[in-house]
């Protein structure tokens, strides 16, 4: 079970690397990435490391990977899609709506029909993780907000720029 | 169980593709692109001793590397972007003003 469950994602992960070799769309290599990015995700959780598969799918296939497509749309503007390309892609966004919900639904049940029971197990790594990084790890962790804060500067100072100035 | 052989190949095999990619691609944010996929193999690499070592210290090394890719990523961007408004391409065929 858990071989099939690594065997999917690990070739997710690689066939959409490989697809974005192949594409010479940006928007859709960024896309490919989230996709990969979500399945390293998934993976992260099989090696027992639950806050990063979260970290890195809320900050990198999220976070960056959208900060990539904004680039991007700054960068190719093309014209407006054909209406039949449009109520496709409506219809494809409905579906995958549902479907989404439904999944939610599905992993929420447990929580809203209760067994209380049955809290959440998995969370003492998470804890000593926590405790690693407020002790023996601060300097690091201060030094990385600084990092951030710098990189915040940097980028405005860059890209904030306007024209001729 | 997986032994944490499966995920270092996984991990190899991920690098060698951003590494090809960087160098078959010609424009920037496909590049950039490439280098947070070698980032997340060694992300991953790091994740599977972590695991195998019994140690949480991976994890903590994880978290900063993705801080540090969150910060590169807007930088690199701002750049990639400053360089568009000036040259209006991101091909690096066409920037080679540095080439002596």
């Amino acid at each position: 079970m858990v071989w099939v469950v690594f065997l999917i994602l690990s070739f997710l992960c690689i066939g959409s690397v490989a697809a974005m070799i192949f594409s010479r769309n940006q928007a859709h290599n960024a896309l490919f990435l989230v996709l990969s990015f979500s399945s390293l995700g998934g993976l992260f959780g099989l090696l027992d490391a639950p806050f990063a598969a979260a970290v890195q799918v809320l900050v990198y296939a999220g976070a960056i990977m959208v900060l990539f497509l904004f680039a991007i749309m700054m960068f190719n503007l093309r014209g407006e899609l054909p209406a039949r390309v449009k109520k496709a892609r409506l219809a494809l966004t409905v579906g995958l709506g549902t479907v989404l919900l439904a999944e939610l639904l599905l992993a929420g049940r447990k929580l809203v029909l209760g067994s209380p029971g049955a809290g959440p197990a998995a969370g003492g790594d998470t804890a000593r993780l926590g405790h690693f990084l407020f002790s023996d790890y601060l300097y690091a962790f201060e030094i990385t907000s600084l990092l951030i804060l710098a990189a915040l500067v940097g980028a405005l100072a860059l890209a904030g720029k306007r024209e001729g100035s | 169980m997986i032994p944490p052989a499966a995920f270092f190949i996984l991990a190899a095999v991920l690098f060698v593709l951003g590494v090809l990619a960087f160098f078959v691609k010609k424009d920037l944010l496909t590049q950039f692109m490439a280098v947070e996929v070698m980032l997340n193999a060694g992300n991953l690499a790091f994740l599977a001793l972590a695991k195998s070592l019994g140690k949480a210290e991976g994890q903590v090394i994880v978290l900063f590397v993705i801080t540090v890719a969150a910060a590169e990523a807007v930088i690199g961007l701002a750049i990639i972007v400053l360089i568009f408004r000036q040259r209006k391409t991101v091909q690096t065929d066409e920037l080679k003003d540095l080439k002596g």
